[in-house]
């Protein structure tokens, strides 16, 4: 049985960088080969205990939460390709 | 910072002993401060007690926010100086924030970020527990985990600048290459610091050196140049703020005796009671056994004593004490004599000092003698040195302690040793014992060279040592020449006279 894909955006705010990261994740979710991501977003100006459970210090940052290993990758997330090869996650076409 | 001028720094004491003079009364209020120095240089430490003193001092709050060192590490690591960091945080006085990165998952850039996330958790901390001290250490590690340094620098201007504005006084830590270059290795000072406090570990005379130097304090006064400092297991950093004491001058007319009525007729009425004396002379003339004089004189005035004996055993000195007639063992019994034994060799020159200034701290003595200076100074640098007999003479003067140093010639015939040389300007009164060769005899001979404040007997006088004691007789009258080793006899000799 595959595990759910569970992912956290840690943003500080409605920032125009939160908002380019949260497109930019949902962009790279959509290249995903096999089933639903689930995004959570978090602002940590509104939760700073989540960004100290989540030892988050640049915003921002994404987490996959689940499947465990927990993986990690922080930025505007701009290059789609990248994020996925972070969150080491497979895109449903290979890359040329 | 526009408003900084206008504002006037107010001062908050870092607890570190000494550094608080050097630094004219503390860091600056809601300043930010770099303390940036090499690898092993106490940095850590710096950061650790500069919140330390503002719970067991000031009963106020501090966060610590570390990006290396894993928050477990920490709490043991200064366990040993009697902080015990989790029982602050039970109380709610101390708060780390784990910026550590996390080896097992690591963090990937893509674009650009900033570093909300820390300011948030770093607030966060602050706000739940009133904290008025942050301490940040060491940026180091930031700058590895990340490449993107100018972001991050512009991050850490930014984080500072919120906490000034919440009234938080905020002290980093950054790593230098050299002892003596660039500040930091990647050029934080310029962005974030307010002041900046270098700390050095430096290698002299094949002997370890630390020293701390306040390169900037903006707006306020402070001192120059580089100080040593040391670490001890009970106050953690501790700075000897040299340039900062005054060498006073003996101040008080009130007499002590030496132990020797003579001795003190000669000194026109015996020491001044916060004086220090240094007596110089070969092995074999007798330094010991004036030493061990001034102490019994002290005792049988009522005044507490301490010795600090870097040559002999406390067995030979109570073996050589008894046969002079002075039962050491029965006044250490009393409480008022106290005689500790050193080795020279055991601890760094600073070490030693800051134990000596401890133990006269808690005895409270009257009187302190040191057998011998040269021994101290054979094992140290001729800097550390120099510094180590100001500071203690400064601390005994101030402390109304009366003061007797010995030093070893190293010739039999005639004076002049090195210990003399650099300290003799630091002591108020020198006295000589020399030997001199006269008619295929070795007799003694004891001048008082020097008093300040006072006259005395400039005249050589004949001693001798038996099983009793020292006995100084009359002045030398017919020769000349003994200081120089090089005495010269008129016809009508000197036998007879003395």
């Amino acid at each position: 049985m595959i595990q759910e894909l569970c992912l956290k955006l840690f943003v500080a705010g409605d920032s125009p960088r939160a908002r380019e990261a949260a497109a930019n994740l949902a962009r790279a979710c959509a290249e995903l080969a096999d089933g639903e991501a689930r995004i959570e977003t978090v602002d940590i100006l509104l939760d700073p205990g989540a960004a100290d459970e989540f030892r988050v210090l640049t915003t921002p940052t994404v987490v996959r939460v689940s499947p465990m290993p927990r993986r990690r990758v922080t930025g505007d997330l701009r290059d789609v390709n990248q994020v996925l090869s972070a969150l080491a996650l497979q895109p449903r076409t290979p890359q040329p | 910072m526009s408003g900084d001028a206008l504002v006037p720094v107010t001062k908050r004491p870092t607890g570190i002993l000494g550094f608080d003079v050097i630094s004219d009364g503390g860091l600056p209020v809601a300043r930010a401060t770099l303390v940036a120095g090499s690898a092993g240089s106490a940095k850590t430490i710096f950061a650790t007690q500069f919140l330390v003193s503002g719970i067991v001092d000031n009963d106020e709050a501090g966060v610590f926010v570390t990006f290396e060192d894993r928050v477990e590490d920490i709490r043991a690591n200064v366990h040993s100086f009697g902080w015990d960091i989790a029982k602050w945080e039970e109380e709610g006085k101390w708060r780390f924030v784990d910026a550590a990165p996390d080896p097992e998952e690591p963090t990937a850039v893509v674009g650009s970020f900033d570093l909300s996330g820390l300011l948030a958790r770093i607030e966060r901390a602050v706000k739940e527990t009133n904290a008025t001290r942050v301490s940040l250490d060491s940026l180091n590690a930031l700058f590895i985990q990340f490449s993107e340094h100018p972001i991050l620098r512009a991050e850490l201007f930014r984080i500072t600048t919120v906490l000034k504005r919440m009234g938080v006084t905020v002290v980093f830590t950054a790593e230098r290459i050299e002892e003596y270059g660039e500040v930091t290795r990647h050029g934080v000072e310029e962005f974030v610091a307010d002041n900046v406090i270098i700390l050095r570990n430096l290698l002299d005379n094949e002997r370890r050196r630390r020293t701390i130097e306040i390169l900037k304090l903006r707006g306020a006064p402070h001192q120059r140049g580089e100080f040593p400092f040391t670490i001890t297991s009970r106050e953690g950093i501790v700075v000897l703020p040299l340039s900062g004491i005054e060498l006073t001058q003996s101040s008080s007319t009130v007499r002590v005796t030496s132990g020797d009525s003579k001795l003190d007729d000669m000194c026109g009425g015996g020491f001044f009671r916060d004086s220090i004396t240094l007596v110089s002379g070969a092995t074999g003339t007798g330094k010991t056994l004036l030493v061990t004089q001034f102490l019994a004189g002290g005792m049988r005035s009522g005044e507490r004593c301490l010795l600090f004996a870097f040559e002999e055993s406390k067995d030979q000195l109570f073996r050589n004490a008894r046969a002079w007639g002075f039962d050491f063992e029965e006044m250490e019994r009393s409480g008022r004599l106290m005689v500790v034994n050193r080795y020279p060799h055991a601890m760094a020159m600073e070490d030693h000092l800051v134990e000596m200034q401890q133990m006269i701290a808690d005895f409270r003595p009257n009187r302190v003698a040191v057998d011998s200076l040269s021994a101290l100074e054979r094992v140290s640098s001729l800097r550390s040195f120099r510094e180590f007999v100001i500071s203690l003479t400064s601390y005994l003067k101030t402390h109304e302690v009366a003061g007797l140093f010995t030093s070893t010639t190293p010739n039999l015939l005639g004076g002049g040793s090195v210990t003399e040389k650099h300290i003799s300007t630091l002591t108020d009164s020198i006295i000589l014992l020399r030997y001199v060769e006269a008619f295929g005899e070795m007799l003694r001979s004891i001048v008082v060279l020097k008093m300040r404040g006072s006259q005395h007997d400039s005249q050589l006088h004949q001693y001798t040592i038996d099983g009793t004691g020292m006995h100084i007789g009359e002045p030398f009258r017919h020769v000349v020449g003994i200081l120089s080793g090089n005495p010269q006899f008129d016809d009508d000799g000197e036998r007879g006279d003395v």
